[in-house]
């Protein structure tokens, strides 16, 4: 059994990381995903409304892909991650 | 013939048995794929650190064309971001799929061609692992956006393809009655 950790000092924050341009989670689309489907995980995994999710799942059908989520590059990946997991076709890029 | 119905937050599938079958048999080669061209993990003698951080996983995608579909490049145009990405995510992206596709599996296997009462979560795994056998196949079947849903439809009997085919569509069929009992 360990003991707890002690509390760390919060890191001194890279000026340069934070105003770099927050990147973006593309979801393509795709023949085979149903869009019912692709609305559900919109709303499941972001919380989105239903309407948001089905502006930006037809935007991904109509217009062939919709920047879904923005922020740091690491929550971009998580968010792919996630796409991935749902088998969504997802990448992640600077905005 | 599949039929859903919803109780409260459960939605109740049941299937006749020869399409119990089917579906098993289809999540079979789906978990057996999953697991195949997976490099052994690192054990604890070999590379502690990277067991531990669970970095060991693959940098270049599957040879597979349906492995490629279900575990895509996380950039377009950056081989090397999307390889540090696939070294820390694949394994476990494949892992989820397995035990989705397992989930469903063994409820199959105990009800057999009864009832099967689906709790809000175990609905998460069926759709996801329904959705990615419907990948699978369309990837297989090589299903293009173009393509006009009619020549699908149309495909003559004799067709090597009409029977792969007709699994995909009632696979859509599946989901989306699940889809829409879960609303």
């Amino acid at each position: 059994m360990s003991t707890a950790p002690s509390e760390l000092e919060s890191p001194e924050v890279d000026e340069a990381i934070e105003l770099s341009p927050p990147w973006v989670t593309i979801v393509w689309n795709d023949p085979v995903n149903l869009m019912d489907y692709v609305t559900f995980v919109f709303q499941t995994y972001f919380g989105y409304s239903k309407h948001k999710a089905e502006k930006l799942m037809l935007q991904v059908h109509q217009e062939g892909k919709s920047a879904v989520s923005n922020g740091n590059r690491e929550a971009m990946e998580r968010d792919v991650e996630a796409m991935h997991s749902y088998g969504l076709w997802a990448t992640c890029e600077k905005s | 013939m599949t039929r859903f119905r919803k109780r409260r937050k459960t939605v109740v599938v049941s299937f006749a048995e020869h399409e119990a079958d089917i579906l098993a048999n289809l999540l079979r080669n789906l978990v057996e794929l999953l697991y195949d061209g997976l490099p052994p993990r690192a054990t604890e003698s070999s590379d502690p650190l990277a067991a531990l951080l669970d970095s060991d996983g693959p940098t270049s995608p599957p040879e597979d064309v349906v492995l490629q579909r279900l575990l895509p490049d996380a950039y377009k145009e950056d081989d090397q971001a999307s390889g540090e990405f696939r070294r820390f995510t694949e394994r476990g992206l494949r892992d989820g799929k397995i035990s989705d596709a397992k989930r469903v599996l063994s409820a199959l296997e105990e009800s057999g061609a009864d009832e099967i009462a689906l709790e809000p979560d175990e609905q998460l795994s069926w759709l996801r692992a329904l959705n990615d056998l419907r990948l699978a196949i369309g990837t297989r079947l090589d299903i293009k956006e173009e393509d006009d849903y009619s020549t699908w439809e149309k495909l003559p009997d004799d067709d090597p393809r009409r029977l792969t085919y007709d699994l995909y569509d009632w696979l859509g069929y599946l989901q989306s009655a699940l889809l829409h009992n879960m609303r």
